[in-house]
């Protein structure tokens, strides 16, 4: 193990700690960050330059972003700061999830696999927009389509109802209803 | 470079971080993040299992991942859009509080 995976590794852990145990939200988003620039950087030293840097562009770039804001829209949400910001089943929470660790851990040591690494394979942005293009278009397009998809349907569920629009329906709905 | 398992292991703890954070957090937009998180961990073991496998020029482990982070976004998106509806109707978006439909 070289000193660089542990002083990432440890990045990436302490911002995934802070976002699982913080007690305020802010903070725990923030962490989150941290935790996903941690992971672009182990996509760095594993050779995979392109996702690195696309990790950083959509989770740190957007997806942080997007959560800021639905916790911005969904302010004093959650339960009061006097509270205890995790839910009642705390023990048996941290329970599961420490066993499903040591099923992996179990599962890892068991297994024989490669541990040493190939020589270092030539990857380039060029090599990869060439599969996209080729083997993998028709995933492309479904992945396209998926997004647009997505980006409708969040727009339909979280658009506010014109309370205009909406008093205007009951009112017309009322008649027809009492009649 | 590491060996494989310390990456495994690794994505194993942000897996268990992750789940943590679904199971004890108050928030429905935190129990996202967990979401998130396991995603995470997931992609880094594809990676891994990509560059020291027999065959890491063949690029199928990264192309996976891209397709991984892609829906990933996708579900972001519209998760954090349904917690705002949830929050909208019930002025809240602590889970333990909305269990209308509890039997």
């Amino acid at each position: 193990m070289s000193v660089a995976f542990v002083f990432i590794a440890l990045i990436a852990l302490a911002g995934a700690a802070g976002a699982v145990f913080l007690r305020q939200i802010v903070h725990c988003v923030l962490c989150l960050a941290v935790a996903f620039i941690g992971v672009s950087m182990l996509y760095l030293q594993l050779g995979a330059q392109f996702l690195g840097f696309a990790q950083i562009l959509i989770y740190v770039g957007a997806v942080t972003i997007l959560i800021l804001f639905a916790l911005l829209l969904t302010r004093n949400s959650g339960p009061n700061l006097s509270e205890s910001p995790f839910s009642t089943g705390y023990g048996i929470g941290l329970f599961i999830s420490g066993a499903v660790f040591a099923g992996i851990v179990w599962a890892v040591w068991q297994s024989s696999m490669l541990q040493q690494a190939a020589a270092e394979p030539e990857v380039s942005v060029q090599k990869i927009g060439e599969r996209l293009m080729t083997e993998y278009v028709l995933p492309l397009e479904v992945i396209a389509l998926l997004l647009t998809v997505a980006m409708i349907g969040a727009v339909t569920i979280a658009m506010k109802e014109a309370p205009e629009a909406n008093s205007t329906d009951e009112s017309a709905n009322k008649p027809s209803s009492s009649s | 470079m590491a060996s494989l398992s310390s990456y495994l292991i690794l994505s194993a703890l942000l897996f268990c971080l992750g789940l943590a954070a679904v199971l004890i957090r108050r928030n429905a937009i935190l129990i996202l993040a967990g979401v998130e998180l396991m995603l995470n961990a997931a992609n880094l073991n594809f990676i891994a299992f990509w560059r020291f496998g027999p065959h890491p020029e063949s690029l199928d482990g990264l192309l996976f991942v891209l397709f991984s982070i892609a829906i990933a976004a996708a579900e972001a998106a519209v998760g954090l859009a349904l917690v705002i509806a949830v929050y909208r109707h019930h002025r809240t978006a602590d889970p333990e509080k909305i269990h209308e439909l509890k039997g």
